[in-house]
Parts: C-alpha cells; structure tokens; sequence
C-alpha cells in the first residue's frame, strides 16, 4: 500500500524526508495558530485550572497529614503540591478531554477534505495536535506553575537529568494522549454519535491517568496493571512521577520507556482503524 | 484520463418497518456509469436533487469506495491510491470546506503550499492570479469563518488550484454566489479551460454555468446517464424548438390553424398566444399570421436549455 504510513515522520514515501518535515512542521504550526486565536478559551480554562489546583491541592494535603508518616503514597507534601500544580498545567498540554474535532467532521462529513489532502488524517492531525500542546506549554502550563510556585513551596528536582527525562515524557504523554483520543474520536466511523464513548473516555481518563489523586495510592497490584495494561497512567502520572522523582533513576527511565511503547502502539492501532475506515467510509452529505 | 466502467454505488439505510422494527435496504445512489473524459474537457454533470452526481464525483476524488465497476483518474485507482491522487487535483465541493476555519484565508494558502509541497515561485504566481481574477484581496486577511459564502468559495476554488492540478472536480462551485461573483468564477473556469491544460468536471444546478462553461454535457438521473454530448445534441434529441410569441389586438377566431406551428400556449385572455415552431420557418409563421389578425407586436424566442432538462428530468 503506498502512501500511507502511520510513522511519524514518513508523510509520503514518495516525497523527500526533509519535505516531509517542513509540511509537518506547517501543520504543527496550524494547530498551534488556531488555539493562538482562541484568546479567552485559554484566559478561562487557565483560571479554571489554577481554582481546581486549590482545591486538589488542599485535599491532598488534608490527606497527606492525616496519613501515615505523612507520606502517602510515598511522597512528602513539597512532591504532592507539586504533583498538583505541575499537574494542572500539565493537564492542558496533554489535552486529554473536549477534543472532538475528528468525530465532529466525520459525522459531517467534512472528513472528505481531510481526506482530499496529500497527507494522511493520522499525521496531520498528529502535526495540529503537537501544535496545540505547545501553545498549551507557552500559555496553560505557566498560570498554575506561577500559582503553585506563589502559594506553596515546589519540590526542586535533584537529579540533573530529571528536567530532560520530564520533557520527553510530557511529549510521550503529549502523542499517548492523542492517540487515544483519536481512537475513542474515531469510533464515529462506526457509531455516527460518538459522544456516549467520549464520555466514558472521560470519565475514565480523569481517573485513571491520575489526575483526581495520585494513582500510587491504590494497592500495589492495581498500579502494576494500570501501567502495564492501559496507556492511561502514562498520560498524567508518569511524567509528574519523573518531575518530583518519585522513584529510583532506572525506574524512571523505564517508566518512560513504557510511555513511548504506548505511544507506539497506540498510533499503530489509529492507523489500523483509520484504513479500516476508509474502506467501508460513507461520507455524509451531498 | 478519466475513465468509469459500469461503476455503482448502493448505500445501505434503515428504514423503519413496523413500530420497533428497521429494515435494511439498498438505494442504488450510481447505477452503472460508464464515461470517458479526455485530457482538456471540460465537462458539465448534471442532473435533478438526488441523481447521483456527488456521489460519482465522492468516487471519483477517492473518498468513497464504489460498490462495484471499476473508476480510474490519470490510471489511478482513487480509494487506494487517494494520496498520490490528491497532488494531482483539485477538488470543490461547495457544501463543504477544505480552508482552515479559525485562520485567515492568508494562512490557508501558506499552508496548502506546504502540504503540496509547491515551490514559493509558483505559488506566489498561481496565487497572484487567483487574486487578481477572483478580487480576494478584500478579505485575505480574515478569518475564513467570518468569510461570507460567496467569498469562501472564491477561496475554495484557488485553494483547489494552487498545486496546479491537471484535473478540476468541482461540485456546485457558484452555489450561493451572487451575480458578480458567478460571473468571476465563470470567466475564470472558463479561461482556465481554454488553456486545454486543465481538465474539469462541475456539477451544477445552474445551467447558464453549463452554457457558459461546457462543452459536453452529461445528464444523469436516477444515477444512470441519460444523455452525453452537446448542448445542441440535447436540443435536437428532445426536438427543442424556437417559437414564436404575438401580441394580438383581438383573440384569434376558434379553431384557427397555423400550418407548421403547434399552440404552445394562450395568455391574456387570448391576447397572448406562444406558438411552437415545429415544421416552419419564423419568417413563414409570421406571414401567415398577419394575413388573419391585426398583431401588436412579436418576438421569436431561442429553445431554453432550462426547459429541455426539466422536460429531461421528468420524463427520468
Ligand atoms: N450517506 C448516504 N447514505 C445513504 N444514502 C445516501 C447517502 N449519500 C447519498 N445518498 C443517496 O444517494 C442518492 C444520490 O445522492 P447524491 O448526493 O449523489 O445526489 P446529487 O446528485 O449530488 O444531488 P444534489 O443535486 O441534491 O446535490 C440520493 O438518493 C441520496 O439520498
Ligand atoms: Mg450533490
């Protein structure tokens, strides 16, 4: 089958590489365009963020001196405000939720010019979506930052690498997240109405991505499947893990090579189900 | 170029039966099409609401796989080869929009030239052109949802040109355009079609487009062709007439008889009467008729290609 690779950077195998990576690059650029013109969408939701970071924060708090030795879930109080904090601002650049973009223009129709363009959905919906998490890094990620770093006291990492390793891994979370956002979008191929599994999506990744409490709190055994099993706790916990260096360096580092077998496996699947679709694809409307 | 052989497309809907129940069946959208369309045509497809004309056009762009027949563009098969296809036309489907919503028309274009990988010299030249002949000027700079319809579409169609495609697919591209901008599309179709670089296929409901625009005519209804060729071979086939129409001062006596011509209709309390031109000339029909009746005044006017279609249409 040619012309169609889920590969990142391999937009065409007809054209040249460094081609390939300017029109990635342009359709970054788009996606991080567009949410540059939604002004008061990012005053808001940033608002809206650092008001539920009080509240989270405080909970974890409450618990954390309630627990025993005050560590639960082996953090200390400076590693649970900045799992927090961090984690807001993180929350927006991963975009887990409010993304319905492909399902919307599938049961529209309007996939057909998506479909009309050289470049395969997958990929430039990918290129638009990195795009997006980098105006979230520039604008959302910073007001919960500066909120934490104001009212509480943030744990500084020690280890030299930690700083880089987080990066990566909030890029990891960044590809996870859209790969199973494109998946659940996807669904529309088939159901016409995604919206029942988006909010399951949800409902779900809230939780088990760890953003309503650390997932370290639950029994040993349920965190090992979470992280094997789902993609989920890579796309929030992890990268928080690695920034308040929750773990031992070698556990990092191979929590974040999880991250990036997920991310693998994940755009694998889009990939698949995408051509699964356009075979059987009915665009609607005349 | 162009070729379809025998191609179909059935949807499969669910229709309701009973109270609880729904029922599955066939609507045979395109019911075996068979065309050929040479490099340079320039091709009008038309037919009544329904016919199967986006739908063709759907599988034609590679968007949607047709059930059965066989379809290629430049030798292509479009489903599986829609990538590589898709550098090689341009594509309007006036419903719908191929422009980034939230970004000027500006930014559309800059990134339609990445995504095609077009050199900056030929896209500054092509899109240079599209300004000038389309007047985008005015709203470059705006953010195509607060475009109006008509100029969206005026940027659709030099989206749909800027790599420089050899094959046009455009489907209802002056929908909703007003008089001015229908005339810029059409003389800039027009003049791109008679480069004979460009080959186009547009569908339309317009028909002074088709008679401005198109050399070949194809009609289709109920997703089969029921005509292909001219807009004169339509004409002669339905055996369109021009007629002749007459103010009279009195009603025509009862039972009258013009030889040649047939009543194609009576107005004004018979003050207006419409005759066809069936066997006769324009100059004999007159002469005949001044000869019996005091006319006021008379016109002879051209077959109407809207009242050959709808004569095509319904007779679908
Ligand atoms: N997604 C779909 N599901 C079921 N039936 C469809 C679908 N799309 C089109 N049809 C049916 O196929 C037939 C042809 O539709 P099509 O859109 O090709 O018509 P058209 O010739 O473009 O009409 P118009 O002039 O109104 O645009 C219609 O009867 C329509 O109801
Ligand atoms: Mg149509």
């Amino acid at each position: 089958m040619s012309g169609i690779d889920a590969r990142v950077l391999t937009i065409s195998p007809d054209r040249p590489f460094r081609a390939s990576i300017t029109t990635f690059g342009a359709l970054a650029w788009s996606g991080f365009r567009r949410y540059s013109t939604y002004r008061q969408a990012t005053i808001a939701g940033s608002f809206t963020n650092i008001v539920f970071g009080f509240l989270r924060c405080y909970v974890l708090l409450a618990v954390a001196a309630g627990a025993v030795g005050n560590r639960p879930g082996g953090y200390d109080a400076t590693q649970l405000v900045t799992y927090v904090w961090v984690g807001q601002g993180l929350l927006a650049v991963v975009g887990m939720w409010g993304w319905t973009d492909l399902a919307d223009r599938i049961r529209t129709g309007d996939i057909a010019s998506d479909l009309l363009r050289p470049v395969p959905p997958l990929v430039s919906y990918l290129a638009a979506d990195l795009g997006r998490a980098l105006h979230a890094v520039l604008t959302r990620f910073i007001g919960p930052l500066l909120a934490g770093v104001v009212f509480f006291e943030l744990y500084r990492p020690h280890r030299p690498q930690t700083v880089p390793l987080f990066a990566i891994s909030a890029l990891l979370a960044v590809i996870g997240s859209f790969g199973c956002r494109y998946l659940v979008n996807a669904t529309a191929y088939w159901l016409h109405d995604a919206r029942g599994v988006q909010m399951l999506w949800t409902l779900g990744s809230g939780v088990l991505a760890g953003l309503s409490f650390p997932l370290r709190l639950l029994p040993e055994w349920a965190v090992a499947t979470l992280w094997v099993a789902t993609p989920l706790p890579g796309l929030l916990q992890t990268p928080l893990d690695v920034l308040v260096e929750r773990d031992e360096p070698v556990t990092q580092v191979g929590l974040v090579a999880l991250q990036a077998v997920w991310a693998v496996v994940l755009l694998r699947l889009a990939h698949v189900v995408q051509r699964r679709a356009e075979r059987k694809l009915v665009v609607q409307g005349g | 170029m162009i070729r379809m052989r025998d191609l179909r497309k059935d949807f499969s809907v669910r229709v309701p039966a009973g109270r609880l129940r729904r029922e599955k069946r066939l609507v045979s959208a395109v019911d075996g099409v068979s065309l050929t369309i040479e490099p340079g045509e320039m091709v009008g497809y038309i037919g009544p609401n329904g016919a199967g004309k986006s739908t063709t056009l759907k599988m034609l762009t590679g968007v949607l796989s047709p059930t059965s027949g066989e379809v290629s563009v430049f030798g292509l098969t479009p489903v599986p080869q829609r990538t590589r296809l898709a550098l090689r036309i341009g594509v309007v489907f006036g419903q719908r929009s191929q422009l980034w919503w939230d970004l000027p028309l500006r930014e559309s274009f800059r990134l339609l030239r990445h995504v095609y990988q077009v050199p900056p010299a030929e896209h500054e030249q092509r899109l240079r052109r599209c300004r000038e002949m389309l007047d985008l000027d005015a709203f470059l700079d705006t953010p195509v949802r607060q475009l109006s319809l008509g100029q969206r579409m005026r940027g659709e169609i030099t989206a749909a040109l800027l790599h420089g495609p050899k094959v046009l697919f455009l489907d209802e591209p002056t929908i909703g355009l007003d008089v001015v901008s229908k005339q810029a599309v059409r003389s800039f179709l027009a003049e791109l079609g008679a480069t004979g670089a460009v080959t186009v296929v547009l569908t339309t409901h317009d028909l002074a487009d088709i008679e401005r625009l198109c050399d070949r005519l194809v009609v289709i209804d109920h997703g089969r062709v029921v005509h292909d060729g001219t807009i004169e071979a339509l004409h002669a086939r339905y055996g369109s007439r021009r007629s002749l129409v007459v103010d009279l001062d009195s009603p025509l006596p009862a039972g009258f008889v013009l030889p040649g011509t047939s009543v194609a209709g009576v107005e004004a309390d018979g003050h207006r009467v419409t005759f066809a031109l069936d066997e006769t000339s324009a100059a004999a029909a007159v002469a005949g008729l001044v000869a019996v009746a005091s006319v006021r005044d008379l016109s002879v006017v051209e077959p109407d290609i809207e009242d050959v279609v709808a004569r095509l249409y319904r007779a679908g």
